[in-house]
């Protein structure tokens, strides 16, 4: 299975998503072709979370992903009424300013 | 001597507004600590920060004592606020200005 149907099976499971969208924007970065995901993700677990608290969920879930290359996530996380009063739109992503050139 | 894990500690408690990130304000080296850095300079409060690609070893260690696996970390007065995706929601909800004032004043 791929990184990305890895990462969107994973939180599929435990978060019980009514949305969930897992795009892999490595392309846009210099570390390698499954380093950066965009992840958007409308669910009822993150109702009463403060935004630090969803984005640690969804760490939590995707621990070992992080551990084994995957650099960085950019998290979109919702609850379902957020999601709708958002009329379901996700701000982009940056692209890379070449940081990684630092890593021996 | 002290642990990189005192140096993190002193750091967070000792800076208001504190932002650890790639590179520094004027030149970034990530896309996320880019745009983290410009919504913070944009609330015009004074505010610290730390480039963690100077001192790999709060790189290895902030995380696990964060519960917060990348860069950049904003942390105002001792808390975790989030990453770049959080920084930017809340700049534009007006959140993020209002955080900061108030931790600039306080």
């Amino acid at each position: 299975m791929s990184v990305q149907a890895t990462i969107e099976s994973k939180l599929t499971d435990q978060l019980s998503p009514l949305v969930i969208s897992v795009e892999n924007e490595s392309h846009k970065h210099s570390r390698g072709e499954n380093s950066h995901f965009k992840l958007t993700v409308v669910s009822e677990v993150f109702a009463g979370l403060r935004p630090v608290q969803r984005h640690q969920k969804v760490y939590g879930v995707l621990g070992d992903e992080l551990e084994s290359g995957v650099h960085a996530l950019a998290i979109h996380a919702y609850t379902p009424e957020e999601w709708q009063s958002r009329g379901g739109e996700v701000p982009a992503s940056p692209n890379c300013l070449g940081g990684s050139k630092h890593d021996k | 001597m002290s642990t990189t894990l005192d140096t993190i500690k002193e750091q967070i408690e000792n800076n208001p507004i504190l932002l650890y990130m790639k590179g520094n304000p004027q030149m970034p080296q990530c896309g996320f600590s880019s745009q983290a850095v410009q919504a913070l300079m944009a609330c015009e409060e004074k505010f610290a920060f730390v480039n963690i690609l100077d001192n790999p070893d709060i790189r290895a260690e902030l995380p696990k004592y964060a519960n917060w696996p990348t860069f950049p970390q904003l942390w105002v007065k001792g808390e975790l606020v989030g990453g770049c995706d959080i920084i930017i929601e809340m700049y534009q909800s007006g959140e993020l200005k209002k955080l900061i004032s108030e931790a600039a004043a306080s």
